[in-house]
């Protein structure tokens, strides 16, 4: 009963001041809608990173050369992968089921009049769609005799048909890469747009096309894709791998690897890292954010405990007790706070949405998880009560004869 | 058993240097239905007095019953309830809540003691019709005159029946006309039966009451019944004359 009137006394004082009431709770607001807007975007990130990398399975495997290393290290030792380690790998490591390396390039791709800039061209054996786990929707991937024949193909995803304007039947049909003229043999599926890569508009050529296009240079440094027969196998696969590729690339003992090697899990776990340490130093940011909005809130408290010293005064004479002084007044600073919360959600939310939309690149859709929306408000009520419950008790400790002669 | 009771009522305020001895052991019997003036120039004690029968303040030594209740043993909060039901507060300055209006008032009492609203409301809206506010209900205080205050801040004195109606210098900010008019409330209040007990250093408002009882340096000085006292205390008594203002 006497809460439901404090709550009610407590609107009614912030409406009363309603200017002074948006600018205290206006860190509030600022706060919880940096950390929704950041949460919704990230979130949005995980989510399509988990579904892109997920469909890989579990006894997929990956090996760059390590171009990190590459960059600083050039005293050392040319980096150096090659499809040679991969026949390597197929050969004496047991359990690998499928292995191909991808040479990823750019060229422009040019039908009839029509030319167009895809967002990369491939290099890969026939059992890319095996590796990746995706196919042709239309046609086929090349195959093993494709290779072996050194046939001239090509497979395209569905953007690059319509840009060139292949049409309906885009089959048959004579493209060039580059200076390269391919046939198009088939048309990928559907994949989207995910981690800045357009899945639809790459293009897709036999390996020993691709190292013709990019150059003999470009065979030194491809990347090898494989698929393990069974899970159990994975990581014992890798501990082969990497002593039979140290071994070719002649590393001696103690000298670190110029190759990095990784599951589907140790993909999903780095890119799960990279979010969570930016949520983290968001959360830093958002935290002291605030921490000065709730400053901000004691100080307007304390300011309107002290203009209302005789509206305690004569609360207290007609018989309010030190706790529903104590309470109006928290409940005052809670509400404030609270209405910042909903507020910075909206306007978080909002901006997540909008950020998505402006910025350049494919981003996922803005997503905001319940536990955000609970945790901003839970904030929000926190701030209340912790920066609230001083001006209060200042409230509720007031003696009523000092109130009431209060000028 | 007399409403109050108060034998050798101390309070002293320690003023760091000195100790201040505002009361020096009152003794003073004041029963239901009576109508007091507590008369003293500044200085005399009668602020720290009006403070203690209300309990807003505690004494530093002796006795006070008040309804057989040992005040100078509760704590706080009990304090806090005894305002609530037994004290009905009117003050000099009105000391009505800003931007609320006359009936939201009027409740204020009713929600500390926990009643729900619908009753809140229908006793406010008696009471405030009692003192001739029936067609003010929800004017805000800033739109009412300084008498009509007055008389929202009696009715929310009275909202929650108490047993003593206490008023420290209720005229004080008011002109002489409407000065009249309140302290004819106030006698109707007590023809009706409440106990009214007048703080005030003006003896033309005193002479309304029954009973005076004068202080000087913290002690009763005197203790006597007024012209008053001797006229029965008629229900529906026309006004007294008023002494005209000096």
């Amino acid at each position: 009963m006497v809460f439901l009137e404090n709550f009610r006394i407590a609107l009614g004082a912030l409406r009363a001041n309603k200017m002074r009431s948006i600018l205290t709770t206006l860190g509030i607001v600022i706060g919880v809608a940096a950390v929704v807007a950041v949460v919704s975007i990230v979130q949005g990130l995980q989510f399509m990173i988990s579904n892109e990398l997920g469909g890989l399975g579990a006894t997929f495997v990956l090996i760059d050369p390590d171009f990190g290393r590459a960059i600083p290290g050039v005293a050392a030792r040319q980096i150096k992968l090659t499809w040679e380690d991969g026949l390597a790998i197929k050969e004496k490591v047991p359990g690998v089921r499928y292995i191909t390396p991808v040479l990823i390039g750019q060229d422009k791709v040019k039908y009839r009049d029509r030319q167009h800039q895809p967002d990369f061209v491939f290099g890969t054996n026939q059992d890319w769609p095996e590796v990746a786990n995706y196919g042709v929707e239309h046609g086929r991937f090349f195959s093993r005799l494709d290779l072996e024949t050194r046939k001239k193909v090509t497979v395209v995803g569905s953007e690059v048909v319509e840009e060139l304007k292949l049409g309906r039947e885009p089959l048959g049909k004579e493209i060039y890469i580059g200076k390269y003229p391919a046939t198009v043999i088939g048309v990928m599926e559907d994949k989207g747009q995910s981690l800045g890569m357009n899945y639809n508009d790459l293009v897709y050529l036999p390996f020993d096309s691709a190292v013709g296009l990019f150059g003999r240079e470009s065979a030194n440094l491809v990347r090898l894709r494989l698929q393990a027969e069974s899970p159990e196998d994975v990581e014992q696969i890798k501990d082969q791998i990497k002593a039979l590729l140290r071994q070719r690339h002649k590393i001696p003992a103690g000298e670190p690897d110029d190759f990095q090697i990784a599951t589907q899990d140790e993909i999903l776990e780095t890119a799960g890292a990279i979010l969570r340490g930016t949520t983290a130093v968001v959360g830093g940011v958002v935290g002291i954010a605030l921490l000065v909005g709730g400053i901000g809130i004691m100080n307007i408290m304390l300011v309107s405990v002290t203009e209302r010293t005789r509206e305690i005064g004569t609360r207290k004479a007609v018989g309010a007790r030190r706790q529903d002084v104590l309470l109006q007044f928290l409940i005052e600073a809670v509400t404030l706070s609270l209405l910042g919360g909903i507020v910075g959600l909206l306007l978080g939310w909002g901006f997540g949405v909008l950020a998505v939309k402006l910025l350049p690149g494919d981003l996922p859709p803005a997503h905001v998880p319940l536990w955000a929306v609970i945790l901003a408000f839970g904030f929000s009520t926190l701030v209340g009560v912790f920066f609230g419950i001083y001006p209060a008790a200042k409230a509720a400790r007031l003696d009523p004869i000092e109130a009431l002669r209060y000028e | 058993m007399p409403l109050i009771e108060l034998r050798d009522l101390h309070k002293v305020y320690d003023m760091g240097a000195e100790k201040v001895h505002a009361l020096n052991g009152v003794d003073l019997d004041i029963e239901r239905g009576e109508y007091v003036a507590i008369m003293g120039s500044s200085g005399s004690g009668k602020s720290t007095l009006m403070n203690l029968i209300g309990c807003l303040d505690t004494p530093s030594g002796g006795k006070y019953r008040l309804n057989g209740v040992a005040v100078e043993e509760l704590d706080d909060s009990a304090l806090a309830g005894i305002r609530n039901r037994e004290i009905g507060f009117v003050f000099q300055t009105f000391n009505l809540l800003a931007r609320t209006d006359a009936l939201h008032n009027v409740e204020l009492p009713l929600i500390y003691a926990g009643l729900p609203r619908a009753e809140r409301r229908a006793r406010a809206q008696r009471t405030l019709e009692r003192v001739g506010l029936g067609d003010r209900m929800h004017h805000q205080p800033n739109e009412l005159s300084g008498g009509q205050r007055q008389r929202v801040a009696i009715a929310r004195a009275l909202v929650n029946e108490p047993s003593l109606l206490l008023a420290d210098e209720p005229t004080g900010n008011l002109d002489t006309a409407t000065s009249t008019e309140i302290m004819q409330l106030f006698d109707e209040l007590h023809a009706a039966g409440n106990t009214v007990l007048l703080v005030t250093h003006e003896a033309d408002i005193a002479a309304h009451a029954h009973r005076q009882v004068v202080l000087r340096d913290g002690k009763v000085l005197e203790d006597h019944p007024t012209a008053r006292a001797s006229r029965p205390a008629a229900v529906a008594s026309p006004p007294a004359p008023v002494a005209p203002p000096a």
